[in-house]
């Protein structure tokens, strides 16, 4: 019974039960205060005077927006609970950017549209289906906690889709890829789930 | 859906002491898959009102031993989960893709540890050893104090028989007569350390963010290809 096989003398350190907090905790996961860093590779340093956000794939008419365009748009506060599948939980984190309903609404997508491949630099991308991303589940954050994003979190700009896993809050984003079908991204081809909910623990391949 | 990684219940064989703050537990699993040298086991701890907590630890040893695991672990005072790891233990892996290294990616390799970062990185060294791979190999290794160095002795041996070299920095206190380096990781320190292995060394970096930034950066400047420079991190939240 490997499901509950029980440690003698364990009880955890957790968050009082029914507290409002232990309720935001998604299974196997635990809170932290400070703000882990992962990633696969050396941190990109794109200047803002070559950075740009793309809208593409099929869309009518793909967009693409400079720094400061993209800073003319509106932009909302976003205060979100976040969870990374190294099993950390932050909660209250503060973001300023741009909602990703607001983006779309610069393109007109295809009938055909079903998924999203966010793309990086540095060669980062992950899948989103697009109802994840849309009806205020999703933003461009350009500002964390009142500063601007700093580069090992993801900035100048990174995709904050808070409700999955945060691997799918493609650090250094630089647009979206709208696509028919599903294709894996980087994560999901070695051995990550496809789509990534916490409070379903989709973790891994199969899960 | 078939989970295609189900939990198991390992049973803890052996423990020994690394360092004073680190041991390494052999765990013995009855349904053993050889893991690709840099992966990873998550660690689930139950309590008896179903509450359960789960972390991720790196695996040290090397797939050619079968059978079995060695898990290093950190032991925090505090620690939520580590002080519990000593009987048996709900453990699913091997997990992860990228920071993975063996014979079928070989080339020059250039090893970059910050403290318990480590682990992952032995577990490529062992593997090198045992597959009897003759790539050149180095390892830049920081750590607070000589005491604090895990493997040491093994690395010692590892790096007298075949074409490996282990430079290590003790950047807050170093034994008499010390001839290693004495700082924290710098562009001249990989500068002279990945210089022998040229530009097609490909890089595993693991450690405290601060390192691993510095390192990853570092590496860049002196003249590797970022697509040649893998990282992960081994921070307070691993254990």
């Amino acid at each position: 019974m490997p499901d509950r096989f029980v440690t003698r003398g364990f009880v955890g350190r957790r968050e009082p039960l029914g507290s409002d907090q232990a309720a935001r905790i998604p299974p196997g996961q635990h809170l932290v205060k400070d703000f882990p860093v992962l990633s696969a590779g050396p941190t990109p340093r794109t200047p803002l005077a070559s950075w740009s956000f793309k809208i593409e794939g099929l869309v009518k008419d793909p967009v693409s927006w400079g720094w400061d365009d993209f800073q003319r748009l509106p932009a909302q506060e976003f205060t979100k609970d976040i969870s990374c599948v190294t099993k950390w939980t932050k909660l209250d984190t503060h973001w300023r950017g741009v909602s990703v309903d607001t983006l779309l609404e610069h393109v007109e997508l295809d009938r055909r549209a079903a998924f999203v491949t966010a793309f990086s630099d540095g060669g980062y991308t992950t899948n989103v289906p697009l109802p994840d991303l849309i009806d205020g589940q999703a933003f461009v954050a350009y500002e964390y906690e009142g500063k601007p994003l700093a580069p090992e979190h993801g900035g100048p700009a990174r995709l904050v889709v808070p409700h999955l896993y945060f691997w799918k809050s493609a650090k250094w984003v630089r647009g979206l890829r709208v696509m028919e079908r599903d294709e894996p991204g980087f994560w999901e081809s070695l051995g990550y789930n496809n789509h990534g909910d916490p409070w379903k623990e989709e973790r891994y391949t199969g899960d | 859906m078939k989970r295609l990684l189900e939990w198991q219940i390992a049973t803890v064989k052996a423990i020994r002491p690394e360092t004073p703050d680190v041991k390494t537990l052999t765990l013995a699993l009855p349904d053993w898959t050889a893991h690709r040298p840099g992966q990873h086991y998550d660690v689930r701890l139950t309590a008896a009102d179903g509450y359960s907590a789960q972390r991720s630890y790196s695996v040290a040893s090397e797939p050619e031993r079968t059978g079995e695991i060695d898990l290093t672990v950190e032991r925090l005072a505090d620690g939520e989960v580590s002080r519990f790891l000593d009987d048996a233990v709900a453990v699913r892996g091997p997990i992860g893709g990228y920071f993975v290294w063996d014979g079928s990616i070989g080339g020059p390799l250039l090893l970059v540890a910050g403290g318990s970062g480590v682990v992952p990185l032995m577990a490529m060294l062992r593997h090198r050893a045992a597959a009897g791979i003759n790539d050149p190999a180095r390892l830049l290794y920081s750590a607070r104090t000589y005491e604090q160095i895990i493997y040491r002795d093994e690395l010692e041996a590892l790096a007298r028989k075949d074409g490996l070299t282990v430079s290590y920095a003790l950047t807050r206190s170093q034994p008499p007569g010390w001839k290693g380096y004495t700082r924290r990781i710098d562009d001249a320190m990989l500068r002279e350390v990945s210089g022998p292995l040229g530009p097609d060394a490909l890089a595993y970096i693991c450690g405290p963010t601060a390192l691993v930034e510095v390192a990853a950066d570092g590496l860049e400047r002196v003249g590797l290809p970022a697509e040649h420079i893998r990282t992960e991190r081994f921070g307070p939240t691993g254990p």
